[in-house]
């Protein structure tokens, strides 16, 4: 299991590419499709997530990016 | 076992959904990669990570930022262009709990809104800037800032910004590190993932100096602002750190965080009900009353410096108020002042006052003769003119108006004070004229007069001056009508 997990919101998304040029392990991409707005939205490439949190921070959207961390449970 | 949890998440300070996008709820106005996005994710992490939602007020500026209120779930105030930290003075000290945070952009803060921002930061109010530094403005298209590079077009230097004609391009943060007051000062980039998470820092840090109760903080934020600068967005990001970061070197300015001493709370501001006491007003609590007559008195008093032209004409004014008439005061200060002369305009009437200018009187107040003969023509036809002299000197007849001369000067000195001869006029001027009541005048000179002395003489000087007035009358002396 990566350590980390990421989601984008593929419709709030504008496509800047901002999180892709970003992130350490370049585990982001733009995806080929056009979301209901036009922009190529940015999706997870599937894995090598570090949940670092750096794309959250570059991207602009406010509701761009959710990371997520891989925790213990008991 | 091991699972996901979220650890970076939309921040509780924006909105759930912005209203204005009625289509798009969840996405700001912003152009793609803008860097206004970033900057509000930064201040809003700030504004969640410190738990300071609630009593947080933004002040929204002119430029592409101006709606930042559809997005913060906080108290929001949109400014004037230019005068965002003038409002958020005044919001912090109205309400010293609040967490008061100026956002403004480059043309904003370091064009229009220059003298206020110097001022803000030098009165070391206690607020949070947030400068938004994308080296043009944006909203309007892409004219040049005052903090656009050298040689860089824009619609404003199409030739490319010149510092013969266009000046250099200015650094603030320096520039406010020439004053004493500010604790912190710093600039700070999104050019790259360092920077960024650097700027996340140093808007944190400000705020959370305005928490601890300290001054000034201003973080300036070099911002991609990828539309005008025609770049992609991640171009826009390089050209940041490359070109603005060696122009506008990011780093520390100023930090006295750890020596800067909370400034004090301010004494609250003293209840509506207090205010008439604490400027002298004793009559405050009265009602006003509701005016008697049907005037419409147009008055100009003119004289030399130190006759008391002014002060005739502000009781005159204070006299009409509390009376109930609507009233104006307007001193004139024109070239004559450095001859020494001094005039006032005074409008005393039932009306609301539509120009508190007196081009035409109906009636003047000459206290020498030189404004009786600059004045005496525009006096209206049934007007009243009252010349501080023994006689109406010769060339200044008027048939239409009514004129008369009276001493004041000689019989003020007879009181005792020269200085009185304007109250001596004015008690003239009782009974010549439909003015307002006697009582009313004294009320007004109890008021503006605080010495017990002066008060005395000014009763005496009103009372010749009306005798004065009552003989006149009697003899019908020089009316001309
Ligand atoms: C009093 C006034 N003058 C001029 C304008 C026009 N105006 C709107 S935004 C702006 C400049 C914005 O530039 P900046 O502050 O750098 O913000 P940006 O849009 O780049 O974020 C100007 C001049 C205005 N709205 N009000
Ligand atoms: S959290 Fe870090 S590793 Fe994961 S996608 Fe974002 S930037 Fe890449
Ligand atoms: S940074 Fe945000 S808006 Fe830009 S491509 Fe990535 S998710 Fe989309
Ligand atoms: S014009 Fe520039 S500053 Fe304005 S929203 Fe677009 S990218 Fe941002």
């Amino acid at each position: 299991m990566d350590r980390g997990m990421v989601v984008t919101n593929q419709e709030e998304c504008k496509g800047c590419g901002l999180c892709v040029e970003a992130c350490p392990p370049r585990v982001l991409r733009l995806s080929a499709g056009l979301n209901r707005y036009g922009y190529h939205p940015a999706e997870y490439s599937g894995s090598g997530c570090t949940g670092c949190g750096i794309c959250y921070y570059a991207c602009p959207e406010p509701g761009g990016i959710t990371v997520e961390r891989l925790v213990k449970v008991a | 076992m091991s699972s996901y949890a979220i650890s970076h998440e939309r921040a509780h300070a924006f909105y759930d959904h912005f209203e204005r996008k009625g289509e798009l709820p969840h996405q700001t106005h912003y152009c793609p990669g803008c860097g206004h996005g970033i900057v509000h994710k930064l201040l809003a992490s700030a504004i969640d990570g410190l738990g300071v939602r609630d009593r947080t007020v933004l002040v929204s500026p002119v430029g592409c930022s101006v709606f930042a209120y559809y997005y913060f779930d906080t108290g929001n105030v949109q400014a004037a262009h230019g005068r965002a930290p003038a409002v958020a003075t005044g919001i912090k000290r109205s309400r010293p709990d609040s967490i008061v945070v100026a956002y403004q952009g480059d043309g904003d803060l370091a064009a229009i809104g220059t003298a206020e921002i110097i001022h803000a930061a030098n009165r070391g109010e206690s607020m949070t800037v947030i400068f938004v530094n994308n080296g043009i403005y944006g909203m309007t298209g892409g004219q040049m800032a005052p903090t656009t590079p050298l040689g860089k077009q824009s619609t404003t230097s199409p030739g490319g910004r010149e510092k013969w004609n266009d000046g250099y391009p200015v650094h603030v943060c320096e520039l406010l590190n020439a004053l004493d007051a500010p604790v912190y000062l710093e600039r700070v980039s999104l050019g790259d993932n360092k920077q960024i998470m650097q700027a996340a820092k140093a808007i944190r840090r400000a705020l959370e100096y305005q928490v601890k109760g300290l001054g000034f903080s201003l973080v300036e934020v070099l911002s991609p602002c990828p539309t005008i600068w025609k770049l992609t967005p991640v171009e826009a990001q390089k050209f940041v750190r490359d070109e603005m970061g060696a122009l506008f070197v990011p780093g520390c300015v100023r930090d006295r965080g750890k020596e800067a001493e909370a400034r004090p709370a301010r004494a609250a501001a003293p209840a509506l009900a207090d205010v008439p006491r604490l400027i002298g007003l004793t009559s405050g609590e009265e009602a006003v009353p509701a005016a008697e007559r049907d005037l419409d008195l147009r008055i100009k008093i003119a004289g030399f410096g130190g006759q008391g032209v002014l002060m005739l004409g502000e009781v005159l004014a204070e006299a009409g108020l509390e009376a109930g008439y609507e009233v104006s005061w307007l001193p004139s200060y024109g070239p004559e002042m450095r001859s020494g002369t001094s005039n006032c305009h005074v409008r005393i009437g039932r009306h609301p006052v539509d120009s508190p200018l007196v081009s035409r009187p109906n009636v003047l107040l000459a206290l020498n003769e030189p404004s009786l003969r600059k004045f005496l023509p525009a006096v209206e036809p049934g007007g009243v003119a009252i010349y501080n002299g023994r006689e109406v000197p010769e060339g200044c007849e008027r048939d239409d108006v009514r004129l008369a001369a009276i001493p004041v000067t000689a019989i003020a000195d007879g009181i005792g004070a020269g200085k009185v001869a304007n109250i001596v006029m004015l008690g003239a001027l009782l009974e010549l004229c439909e003015v307002v009541d006697e009582e009313r005048v004294r009320g007004a000179l109890r008021r503006l007069i605080h010495n017990d002395r002066y008060y005395e003489l000014d009763l005496a000087a009103l009372e010749r001056g009306r005798e004065e007035g009552r003989k006149l009358a009697a003899e019908a002396y020089g009316w001309g009508v």
